[in-house]
């Protein structure tokens, strides 16, 4: 039972940082608008968390200088493609790309420091846990809820949909997006933190290892679904565990081939995904990635 | 809504002028932008644009690490242009130069210690079929499933990294190299030739440069050039024509991956000499930055490889001679892309300043 216990918490733990970052992700993709730049976002994140903690010794500040520093990341990519009408795929490799420079030039001298170990939930019986996951968790619900059931998440959707339409009832399209896009920023550099202050704890260069594309593909096999996303996310998690403790299952693969695992998994969901039919096309947003340039 | 300060207008049709004005922009503000960062990290900043920028061209051996490092980005730009045009997104170029490097390194390594002078044209087959190979996963998946070719391509990156090191460790490992992982060194046969004597440039910058030849005929005198170019501008009116879509997307990831697997095998036959883990080096997603600056035309990728080249060559000594930190040329690298895609605007747009002056400005800016 306590065997069981950890592995589900061990899961949970693994997925939280995904959660984050898709979560993010999905509501600036439902307001139209691709950022591909999530894999740089979560590790200037990781790095500006781990460097807050370290100065203030406190997580609260140093979840909140990750977020500020995802968010931006954000506002960089949202200026550039908002309001210099910039191709939203090549800005966010971009986005990516000096995410990675940067966190690595401010990262020298934190290599091989710790964050000390975060707080877990064992005195409330959910061992393993910690506070976070369950912010994580409880944020899919919130977010489903909001897009959902508000006034404001409408607009946002309506904004995703069709940008003009949107533009003509007088709904200020940029603004919308641009305030989704620090949404998912913040969202991305909180995932970075969770990373590098909770799951590791400490710096490494690179430590992200391609989570923020599978974030990516995460939102894609959601279908833009919230708790879809939650779902995933914790597929991702069994994944990554199995990877962890398959020599305890007596599974006798290189280290090399099977932490290769998580990309192949990623790639098998996405190609089941988009075989699942044509329906697909309906449920991503209509405007997603198309540039809006009003004349006005 | 009060009317913006500035406010940008669709012009008829894209600016001959700011086409080639464009990257100059983008390269001068990155240059500001260079001065003011290492202001902030506290390094002299002028002397540092002068290690990155200038140095590197007055000594014979900056000049042949020039050439060395422009190879692999030429090749695998050129290669990326052609389905950046077409609107076909393979950003997994690292992983077809790491597969290409080892498809061409296990060649040279299954005649070890022989082979002849059909040794290395062998190897280089192998290495594009290697690139082609990777690189026809993510098109497979794209024209069969319509899976997201951005994703596959960027996923197997990863995967193409682990199996580098897989190999280095297992099956292609140096029984005399105790725990290293590595692979023999290549026999002399399975070295690149030299193109200047006493430095690591080999004829590999040849091929590049013929590349390019061979991509400014096809894109600009051919039928499959022009049909990616109206794929991308105007995907509706390709469809009317009947250009196949799927053609198209298998034709740019061939290219690239081929392209990719190429630059890998000249990286592990060139200068570095066997298989390492260290091999990929970035190579495959700067090229992707070369490709944007050069404006997705042949001989603009030959100049930006060049520059990139050269940023890569003077970061280097900056970080001797300066003890900066190896991080930053790809900040650098990030920011000139930022600049280059943001320039890209006044080539379709005309930047329009509001008679109404500062006062009517609008914080939105919709």
């Amino acid at each position: 039972m306590d065997l069981a216990f950890a592995i589900v918490a061990g899961l949970i733990v693994a997925a939280t940082p995904l959660v984050f970052a898709a979560l993010g992700e999905l509501v600036v993709e439902k307001s139209g608008v691709l950022n591909l730049g999530v894999e740089g976002m979560m590790i200037i994140g990781a790095i500006a968390g781990f460097a807050a903690k370290l100065a203030f010794d406190s997580y609260v500040l140093g979840f909140a200088a990750a977020m500020m520093a995802g968010a931006a990341m954000a506002g960089l990519f949202g200026v550039l493609v908002l309001f210099f009408l910039s191709n939203q795929v090549a800005t966010g490799l971009a986005l990516t790309l000096f995410g990675l420079g940067v966190s690595a030039l401010v990262g020298q001298g934190y290599s091989g420091k710790t964050a000390g170990a975060f707080p877990r939930l064992d005195g409330v019986g959910l061992p393993g846990l910690d506070v976070i996951c369950l912010i994580a968790i409880g944020l899919a619900f919130g977010v489903a809820w909001w897009l959902g059931k508000t006034r404001s998440g409408l607009i946002l959707r309506a904004v995703g949909e069709n940008h003009d339409a949107a533009h003509a009832i007088g709904y200020p399209v940029r603004l919308v997006r641009f305030l989704a896009l620090l949404f998912g920023g913040a969202m991305a550099g909180a995932g970075g933190a969770y990373l590098s202050l909770v799951q590791t704890p400490f710096w490494a260069e690179k430590m992200t290892a391609g989570r923020g594309w599978i974030a990516l593909a995460l939102v894609v096999f959601a279908a833009w679904m919230p708790l879809r996303v939650l779902a995933g996310a914790l597929l991702f998690g069994g994944i990554t565990i199995l990877q962890l403790h398959s020599q305890a299952f007596g599974l006798k693969i290189d280290a090399q081939l099977l932490s290769m695992l998580p990309y192949l998994a990623t790639i098998a969901v996405l190609v089941a995904i988009s075989r699942e039919g044509a329906g697909r096309r309906r449920v991503q947003p209509q405007s997603l990635g198309k540039p809006f340039y009003a004349a006005t | 809504m009060s009317k913006p300060f500035v406010s940008l207008e669709l012009r008829r049709e894209p600016s001959q002028l700011m086409l080639f004005a464009a990257p100059v922009i983008a390269l001068v503000l990155t240059l500001v932008a260079g001065l003011v960062l290492f202001e902030l990290i506290g390094k002299p900043p002028f002397r540092a644009m002068y290690l990155i920028f200038v140095e590197p061209l007055t000594t014979y051996r900056g000049l042949a690490e020039l050439l060395l490092k422009s190879t692999p980005l030429i090749l695998i730009g050129i290669g990326l242009s052609f389905g950046f045009r077409a609107g076909i997104w393979n950003i997994g170029a690292e992983g077809q130069f790491i597969v290409g490097a080892l498809c061409g390194g296990a060649v040279a390594l299954a005649f070890h210690p022989g082979g002849g002078w059909w040794l290395l044209p062998l190897m280089m087959l192998a290495g594009a079929a290697g690139g082609m190979a990777w690189a026809s996963i993510p098109a497979l998946l794209r024209t069969r499933f319509r899976t997201n070719e951005i994703l596959v391509s960027l996923m197997l990156v990863y995967v193409a990294d682990l199996l580098l090191r897989w190999a280095v460790t297992g099956p292609l490992k140096d029984p005399q190299s105790f725990n290293f992982p590595e692979s023999k060194l290549f026999q002399k046969a399975a070295q690149m030739p030299l193109l200047l004597p006493q430095s690591r440039a080999h004829i590999g910058f040849l091929v590049a440069l013929l590349v390019a030849a061979v991509a400014f005929v096809l894109m600009s005198r051919h039928m499959a050039g022009y049909q990616l170019r109206v794929l991308g501008e105007a995907p509706r009116a390709a469809r009317f024509a009947g250009f196949s879509e799927k053609r198209i997307v298998w034709l740019s990831f061939l290219t690239s991956g081929g392209l990719a697997g190429l630059a890998g095998l000249f990286e592990a036959a060139g200068p570095v000499g066997q298989l390492v883990p260290a091999l990929p080096s970035g190579y495959g997603f700067a090229a992707i930055i070369v490709a944007f600056l050069g404006r997705l035309r042949p001989f603009g990728i030959v100049l930006a490889g060049l520059l990139l080249g050269l940023t890569a060559i003077g970061g280097e000594s900056a970080q001797v001679s300066l003890s900066l930190p190896s991080a930053t040329t790809a900040v650098f690298q990030g920011m000139l892309l930022f600049f280059v895609l943001a320039a890209d605007v006044l080539v379709n747009y005309r930047v329009k300043f509001a008679r109404g002056g500062p006062g009517a400005r609008s914080a939105t800016g919709s």
